[in-house]
C-alpha cells in the first residue's frame, strides 16, 4: 500500500496537466462546498441570534391560548400578568407584550396588521422601543422597514389604526410613525405595528394583561406560572433549522452537480489510463505487481486528486474563507421580501466537522470513480496488455 | 550442461483464439534449462519465441503440456503465486523496453526493489550498481523520453538485473544497440551469468548475440527445429 501511494503520486505529479487541471476543477468543488455550507451554517446562526435579540431573548413565555398561526386566538390570549415575573420585569430581564388584531388604513386602503404592546423603556430587545416614549397628539408608533415599505408609510406618517376593545366594541384611532427599524426578523416586521403597552392595555380595556413574555433568562426548564406557559429558545428557533435543511437539501443539487463535473473529469481519465497505459499495466505485471494491486495503484492515484485537490484548496481556501468570514456575503439582490430571517450580508462560519465531513465524502466519492474504472484491470490479460492490443 | 534443471517444458502446445478459429503458436515443444545457462531462441518472426518467453515467465499459461520453473508449474500457479515467482526470481528485458514514462531512470530500476524488502540505502547501492553495469551512472536523473533508444534499452535491462534473479528473460535486448553497446551490455550480462549463476534466457535473431550463446536453440513453426551448444 505505501508503494502504491509513491507510485501513485509519482504517476500523478508525472501525468502534469491532465492531473493539475483534474485537480484545479475538484479543489472547485472542495472550496464552493464548503463555503456554501459554511453560509448556511452562518445563516442559521445569524438568524437565531438576530431572533434572539429582537424578538425571543433567551425564551418566551406564551398565553395558553395563544397559537400566531391562528388570528381567532388572538382575541382571546392574554390573561394578568402573573406576579411571579413581576421581579424580573421590574429588573428588564422579562418585557411583557400583549397582541392584538387590527386594521390600518393608509392611503384610504384596507390593511390588517398585528397591533403589539412593549414598554417603551424595555432594554432586553433591540427593538427602538424608547422612541415610543415620543410626544404627538396621535399614540406614538414604530413599525419595520419591510411594513413600511408595503403600507407606504414613512417617518411622520398619521394612519388610522381600527381595533376592537375587550368588550368588542369598534374603536378608531390615530397613530403616528415615529420611527421606522431595520430588522431582518420578519415576524416582528410584516404586518406588525409597535405601540406602547400601557397605551394598549388602556385601549383594549386590559389593564396590566399580557399576550406573551420574552426573557433574558437562559435556565432551561422554567415551569408554567398560571396560564403562560414555557416556550424555550430551541421550540421558537426550530423554524429556522427547518428552514435551512430545506435550504440545504436545495443546495445539495448543486453539490451533486458540481462533484458529479469533477468525478466525469476523473472517471475520464481513469478510463483514458487504463488503455493507455497498457503496456505500463502489464509492465507492472511483469515485474512481480499482482493484477490486484495494480488495481490498488491505480485507484489510489485517482484518489490522490483529492488528497491533491484539498491541498490546492487549502492554499486558495483558507485566505478565502477567511477573508469570506470577515467581509461576509452580500446577497445580490432585495432580500427583505424572502419572509425569511436573511441578512443583506451572510457571514460564513466553517467548522472542523463541515471541512472533514466534506473532504470524506469527496475523498470517497473519487475513490469509487477511481475503482470502477480500475477493476478492468483485473481482467487483463498481462500478455495482451504488454502489446497495448486490449481495446 | 549445467545440473539442477531450472525450466522443464514438456509437450507444450500455446493455442490463442483467432476469429472462429484456433491458431497454435506452440507446437509441442520439450526443452529443459539447467541452472547458470546462457541460452537463446532463435527464430523467424511468429516463430513462438516471445509466447514460450512469456509463458516460462509465467506471464501467460500452457493450453497443454507442462512449464515448470524454478520447481513451480506455471500452469497451476495462482495469480498471486505467479507474481512472487516473478517478483521474487524473474527478470524480464521487453522488446519494446517499457519504462514507466514518468518516472526517471532511477525509479524505473528501483521499481522492481519497492517490491521486495529492501531499505532505501540498500535499494540506491543496487540501483546505482546496476546503472553501472550498463554504463548509465550519469543519467540518473533523466526521464525515458529524454532518452536515446539503446539509452532506453540500457535501462531496462538494468531493471531486469537490479534484484539479480535466477532468471532473466530477454526479448530482443539489442534491437536498439550498437555494436559497442551491445557487446558491452553482453558482457556485463556474461559476467553476472559467471559470478551470480544467472540463467539468461534470450530470444533474439541479432547475430551479435546469437554469437555469446552458448546454447542455440532454433525454432520453426512453433517447434524446437535444431539445438546447438558452443564448447566453453
Ligand atoms: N495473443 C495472441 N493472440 C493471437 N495470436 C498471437 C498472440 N500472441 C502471439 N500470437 C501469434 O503467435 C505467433 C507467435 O508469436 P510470437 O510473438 O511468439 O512470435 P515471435 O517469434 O516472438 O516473433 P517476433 O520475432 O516477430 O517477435 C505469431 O503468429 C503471432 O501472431
Ligand atoms: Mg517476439
Amino acid at each position: 500500500m505505501k508503494i502504491a501511494f509513491k507510485l501513485a503520486f509519482r504517476n500523478l505529479i508525472g501525468a502534469g496537466l491532465r492531473t493539475g487541471l483534474n485537480v484545479i476543477v475538484l479543489s472547485f468543488s472542495f472550496v464552493v462546498i464548503i463555503w456554501a455550507k459554511g453560509i448556511l451554517v452562518g445563516w442559521d446562526h445569524q438568524a437565531k441570534n438576530d431572533m434572539e435579540q429582537w424578538e425571543i431573548g433567551k425564551g418566551q413565555f406564551w398565553h395558553n391560548q395563544y397559537d400566531p398561526y391562528d388570528g381567532f386566538t388572538i382575541t382571546d390570549s392574554h390573561a394578568p400578568i402573573p406576579n411571579e415575573f413581576k421581579p424580573e420585569i421590574e429588573k428588564g430581564e422579562m418585557v411583557p407584550m400583549l397582541f392584538a388584531q387590527g386594521t390600518i388604513y393608509p392611503q384610504g386602503r384596507m390593511q390588517p396588521a398585528m397591533i403589539k404592546g412593549i414598554p417603551a423603556s424595555q432594554n432586553l430587545l433591540k427593538i427602538p422601543t424608547h422612541k415610543l416614549d415620543s410626544v404627538t397628539d396621535a399614540i406614538p408608533a414604530i413599525i419595520g422597514e419591510v411594513m413600511a415599505r408595503s403600507s407606504h408609510l414613512e417617518k411622520g406618517s398619521r394612519v388610522v389604526l381600527r381595533w376592537r376593545d375587550s368588550k368588542g366594541t369598534f374603536d378608531a384611532t390615530e397613530i403616528e410613525i415615529v420611527d421606522i427599524f431595520s430588522t431582518t426578523v420578519p415576524t416582528i416586521d410584516v404586518a406588525q405595528v409597535w405601540i406602547n403597552l400601557e397605551t394598549m392595555q388602556e385601549k383594549l380595556l386590559l389593564p396590566e394583561q399580557a399576550t406573551l413574555f420574552s426573557f433574558a433568562n437562559a435556565e432551561e426548564n422554567r415551569p408554567a406560572v398560571g396560564d403562560f406557559r414555557l416556550k424555550t429558545k430551541k421550540e421558537l428557533t426550530a423554524e429556522i433549522d427547518a428552514m435551512i435543511k430545506t435550504k440545504n437539501a436545495g443546495q445539495s443539487v448543486f453539490y451533486f452537480i458540481l462533484l458529479l463535473l469533477a468525478m466525469l473529469a476523473i472517471f475520464d481519465t481513469q478510463i483514458l489510463s487504463i488503455f493507455r497505459r497498457q503496456k505500463e499495466i502489464g509492465t507492472y505485471v511483469a515485474l512481480g505487481y499482482t493484477r490486484q494491486q495494480v488495481v490498488t495503484l491505480f485507484t489510489v492515484e485517482g484518489a490522490m486528486h483529492a488528497v491533491l485537490a484539498a491541498a490546492l484548496a487549502a492554499v486558495y481556501g483558507i485566505p478565502f474563507f477567511i477573508w469570506q468570514a470577515r467581509v461576509g456575503f452580500t446577497v445580490p439582490m432585495d432580500t427583505s421580501e424572502f419572509g425569511m430571517a436573511i441578512a443583506p450580508t451572510m457571514y460564513p462560519i466553517y467548522s472542523v466537522g463541515l471541512i472533514l465531513s466534506t473532504t470524506l465524502i469527496v475523498l470517497l466519492t473519487t475513490s469509487v470513480v477511481s475503482y470502477w474504472p480500475a477493476r478492468r484491470i483485473a481482467k487483463m490479460n498481462p500478455t495482451e496488455a504488454l502489446r497495448g492490443k486490449i481495446q | 550442461m549445467e545440473n539442477s534443471a531450472i525450466i522443464q517444458i514438456n509437450q507444450l502446445i500455446k493455442r490463442f483464439p483467432m476469429g472462429k478459429g484456433e491458431f497454435t503458436a506452440l507446437k509441442g515443444i520439450n526443452l529443459n534449462f539447467g541452472t547458470g545457462e546462457f541460452a537463446g531462441l532463435i527464430g523467424p518472426s511468429g516463430s513462438g519465441k516471445t509466447t514460450l518467453l512469456n509463458i516460462i515467465g509465467s506471464l501467460d499459461t500452457p493450453t497443454k503440456g507442462e512449464a515448470v520453473v524454478l520447481g513451480k508449474s506455471i500452469s497451476k500457479l495462482s495469480a498471486k503465486e505467479s507474481a512472487k515467482l516473478r517478483k521474487e526470481s524473474l527478470g524480464f528485458i521487453f522488446q519494446s523496453y517499457n519504462l514507466l514514462q514518468v518516472h526517471t531512470v532511477f525509479e524505473n530500476v528501483e521499481f522492481p526493489l519497492l517490491l521486495l524488502d529492501y531499505t532505501t540505502l540498500e535499494r540506491k547501492k543496487m540501483v546505482m550498481d546496476a546503472l553501472e553495469w550498463v554504463g548509465l551512472t550519469d543519467k540518473v536523473k533523466s526521464k525515458p523520453p529524454q532518452l536515446s533508444g539503446g539509452e532506453c534499452q540500457r535501462v531496462a535491462i538494468a531493471r531486469a538485473m537490479v534484484k539479480k534473479p535466477s532468471l532473466v528473460l530477454a526479448d530482443e535486448p539489442t534491437a536498439n544497440l550498437d555494436a559497442a553497446n551491445s557487446h558491452n551490455i553482453l558482457q556485463t550480462m556474461l559476467n553476472l551469468n559467471r559470478e551470480l549463476k544467472t540463467t539468461f534466457i534470450f530470444a533474439t535473431h541479432d547475430e551479435k548475440v546469437i554469437g555469446y550463446l552458448k546454447r542455440k536453440i532454433f525454432l520453426k513453426d512453433g517447434l524446437v527445429d535444431q539445438e546447438e551448444w558452443m564448447n566453453q
